[in-house]
């Protein structure tokens, strides 16, 4: 196990090492010179020079790069070109809205998730199970801004049982946390379904049946736990995209988190600003996914007995 | 006798076409996307109207027979506009799928096949891909290349190979140890004929899954960088666009951002449930 955990570990710390190469290299290819669209037309080249070398843009990339790793190691994003304030204060602030909008969609999927994902299985091929498996693929084929959207008319304008714009209390996230959750509901609901049948074939749930245990029993204590092993690869997978889905989320519901600072950034080409928030998700990301193969490894011992990972 | 020998002659595939058969809601998926390639290519014959031609007396006139769907902030026709918009998601679906399939095949071969080094670095490249969460990639990809139908195959192409490498260098670490493989290699057939004439075959079967499965993601993914002004550039017809700019109308014409959506969701929905008939139909685990 502990050989495991190290392995792990590295292998995550280099992936994150692969990812701050890419989006840096990346965004240093971008057309439009960052310092000349800060200043606008009217500066003279000796300014745009001047700035230049003040914010260290005129030395070779690879120097920028080593500069901006080494700031970034110690919390140091660098400051955003148009609002004047450090990267870091900006991602934390916006954070809390992302946080809270992730968190509440994603309590929703889950729970929305394994429940329709149980009943679909318990009632296999029988009227509940496929209106329920109907409803899933309409909600993985259903793209979230639109969701976002048609909540916003019929819940929000027609019905006004909800507020479509903001984030000041609870109220505001209930709308934005049901357009993100659904495709994800939808998403664990199919894995924890077709998981589920895949285990009821198994002997021991033969047993189980032959030992006259009560059906509840059967399923949560036998077929649930068992099943659960690929529903946590989904899942956790799922929290990395419900970080970025939150992008488009937060931009039709006005919240300032994260998605919305990233989006305006990117229409403004505020390259620190994009760069210390495409790392700062993608870190996320990675010890999502750590945590995922971590928690994989305890659930089955195959895993961390015979050294293989989430990917193989 | 006649009889016997007919069964044994039965391929592979034609097994797998009689199982998509049987399969009738997949068969009516089929009859949905076929629909939408006729509609893609025939869009110019279907309507009257020119998609980007505004006429500022006809703005948001709701549904009628003249324009079905009603028109929107410039007064063009709304179902023309989905009819030519049915063009990009087609052609971005299809187009950056094949791309990925492409990559996905040729990393995951070169992975399972040569193994060792090789795969720790191609390993590691796959791991890297998909600890990055896909859409915040495809934006930055689009942010650097700026809008345009070439740029979107690209970026889609180019990011969404991950699934489809994983899952060629699962099959071909299986196949490799199989008695023809192994007899190949010991007959001395170079690595590069192998990897096309033997195990390009044997992997077809999960790169048309791979392709369904993916070009719905793609569809979707090329509507919300649209939604987001990173996909193609006005005044060009597309769904994620039209929602976007239906969105400030949502007060008054609300009807405008219902047809896009659903649009999307048709197309999407019939090429998933194409793409898990298609599964089922394929894989002989799930042949019953």
């Amino acid at each position: 196990m502990v050989n495991f955990l190290v392995r792990r570990v590295l292998q995550a710390l280099g992936v994150i090492l692969a990812i701050s190469l890419i989006t840096f290299f990346i965004l240093n290819i971008v057309p439009g010179d960052p310092v000349q669209i800060m200043l606008g037309d009217l500066a003279t080249p000796e300014t745009v020079a001047q700035v230049r070398a003040q914010m260290g843009l005129d030395k070779p990339v690879w120097l920028q790069y080593l500069n901006w790793a080494g700031n970034m190691l110690r919390g140091d994003f660098g400051s955003s070109y148009f609002q004047h304030r450090p990267v870091m204060e900006l991602l934390l602030v916006s954070f809390g809205y992302t946080i809270r909008l992730a968190s509440f969609s994603y309590l929703l999927a889950v729970t929305i998730g394994l429940a329709f994902g149980i009943l679909a299985a318990v009632f296999h091929n029988k009227w509940v199970d496929k209106v329920l498996m109907v409803l899933a693929v309409g909600g993985i084929s259903a793209p979230n801004f639109w969701v976002a959207i048609i909540l916003q008319i019929v819940f929000g304008l027609t019905l006004k049982w909800f507020p479509i714009s903001g984030a000041k209390d609870f109220s505001y996230y209930v709308l934005p946390a049901i357009a993100l959750g659904t495709r994800y509901a939808a998403s664990i609901a199919r894995i924890t379904r077709n998981s589920m049948l895949e285990v009821s074939k198994q002997d021991y749930m033969r047993t189980a049946e032959a030992k006259g245990l009560r059906d509840w029993l059967i399923v949560m204590r036998h077929a649930f736990r068992n099943a659960l092993i690929p529903v946590i690869t989904v899942a956790g997978t799922d929290l990395g995209n419900i970080l970025t889905g939150s992008m488009l989320i937060e931009s039709v519901f006005q919240i300032s988190g994260i998605g919305k600072l990233m989006v305006d950034a990117i229409g403004q080409r505020d390259l620190p600003l994009v760069q210390g928030g495409v790392m700062y998700i993608a870190f996320i990301c990675v010890v999502i996914y750590l945590i995922v193969d971590i928690l994989y490894a305890v659930v089955d011992p195959r895993i961390r007995l015979g050294g293989g990972t989430r990917s193989e | 006798m006649s009889k016997s020998k007919k069964i044994n002659s039965q391929s592979y595939y034609r097994v797998s076409l009689a199982i998509l058969k049987k399969n009738r809601l997949a068969m009516f998926c089929l009859g949905i996307v076929i629909a939408l390639v006729l509609i893609a290519v025939f869009a110019p014959w279907l309507t009257p109207y020119d998609p980007n031609l505004n006429d500022v007396r006809n703005r948001f006139k709701g549904p009628s027979w003249e324009h079905p769907f009603g028109t929107d902030e410039y007064g063009r026709d709304i179902l023309t506009r989905i009819f030519y918009g049915c063009r990009i998601s087609l052609s971005v679906g299809i187009v950056s799928q094949l791309l990925a399939s492409l990559l996905g095949y040729f990393i995951g071969v070169f992975a399972g096949y040569y193994g060792g080094r090789v795969d720790s670095v191609l390993s590691f490249l796959i791991q890297v891909f998909s600890s990055f969460p896909f859409l915040l990639f495809a934006i930055a990809v689009m942010f650097i290349l700026g809008p345009g139908l070439m740029n979107l195959y690209i970026a889609l192409g180019l990011l969404g190979w991950t699934s489809t490498a994983r899952l060629i260098r699962g099959e071909v670490m299986r196949l490799k140890n199989s008695e023809y493989i192994q007899a190949c290699i010991v007959g001395g057939g170079s690595g590069w004929r192998i990897i096309m004439k033997h195990l390009l075959p044997n992997c077809v079967p999960t790169l048309i899954i791979t392709i369904t499965m993916g070009i719905p993601r793609a569809i979707l993914s090329e509507a919300s960088l649209s939604f987001l002004g990173l996909g193609v550039s006005p005044p060009t017809a597309s769904w994620g666009a039209m929602i976007s700019h239906a969105q400030p109308y949502i007060r008054k014409f609300a009807y405008y951002s219902l047809f896009p959506g659903f649009a999307i969701i048709i197309c999407v929905l019939a090429f998933n449930i194409l793409g898990d008939g298609l599964r089922d139909a394929l894989d002989p685990k799930l042949r019953s």
